[in-house]
């Protein structure tokens, strides 16, 4: 397939790696051949929502760090369309009960996934085999 | 996280001298103010201009600070965003809640 990308990463389930996942993202983002928007802030958008999804499966979906319980990512491109995916294997949430983020500031936290939506064409968090995995889709045209 | 600290005209300047703020760093980021204000120190500027990439963590460490400073009848502003970081606070609309300047003499100066 042409200009066909596909990157699979394992990582343990620490967030050390945050910034190393979102530079693979940021990489893949400036490597893009025909894209014609803002190559600068779609780096930051994917670095953005590899970090958010990233920090909360560990934060809320895998009970401990061990090896067994790393963090699983893809990356592709196909079509005109970026699609990231981040697997774990925890008890997994409800994103429709999640309530929307504070606007006048009280609170510190709420805003990842509002974030990840914001960036994002299209979020999806569905189950998959023994976990859950978070799809987030960018049209790139 | 390295941060420096350098106190002016009554004023903590606190410079994040990391080019990521996020869950990694943001709750050492969140220990650190809250010694500041253990000591007493309830007015401070955050310079922001080597941090290239802030996440919903460093944003959520920034608001817990405003929250604490302004418990404490004092002030936490902010100061030299880059254009990405500033972004992500309109997109939260968290540039509402706290004051933000463009140069640390600028922000000391305000208070």
């Amino acid at each position: 397939m042409k200009d066909l990308i596909e990157v699979d990463i394992k990582v343990p389930n620490h967030t050390r790696y945050l910034g190393m996942i979102g530079k693979i993202g940021e990489d893949i983002a400036r490597t893009l051949k025909n894209y014609e928007g803002d190559r600068e802030e779609l780096a930051y958008h994917v670095n953005l929502v590899l970090t958010e999804a990233m920090s909360n499966a560990i934060r809320h979906a895998c009970p401990s760090p061990s090896s067994s319980n790393g963090i699983h990512i893809t990356i592709s491109i196909i079509r005109n369309s970026l699609n990231i995916r981040v697997f774990d294997k925890g008890a997994g949430f409800d994103p429709e009960t999640l309530p929307p983020p504070d606007f006048k500031g009280e609170s510190e936290g709420g805003r990842g996934l509002y974030l990840i939506n914001s960036v994002m064409d299209k979020v999806i968090y569905r189950k998959h085999k023994n976990g859950y995995v978070l799809e987030m889709i960018k049209r790139l045209n | 996280m390295v941060v420096d600290i350098n106190e002016k005209d009554g004023v903590l300047l606190m410079e994040i001298q990391e080019e990521r703020l996020d869950a990694h760093n943001s709750g050492e980021l969140k220990s650190r103010m809250l010694s500041l204000f253990e000591e007493g120190k309830v007015n401070i500027v955050i310079n922001l201009s080597e941090v290239r990439f802030i996440d919903s963590s460093g944003l959520g460490a920034l608001v817990s600070g405003y929250k604490n400073a302004s418990a404490r009848n004092g002030n936490l502003k902010l100061c030299s965003l880059q254009p990405q970081v500033k972004s992500m606070f309109e997109l939260t609309r968290l540039h509402r809640v706290f004051e933000i300047f463009p140069s640390s003499d600028e922000a000391i100066g305000s208070f």
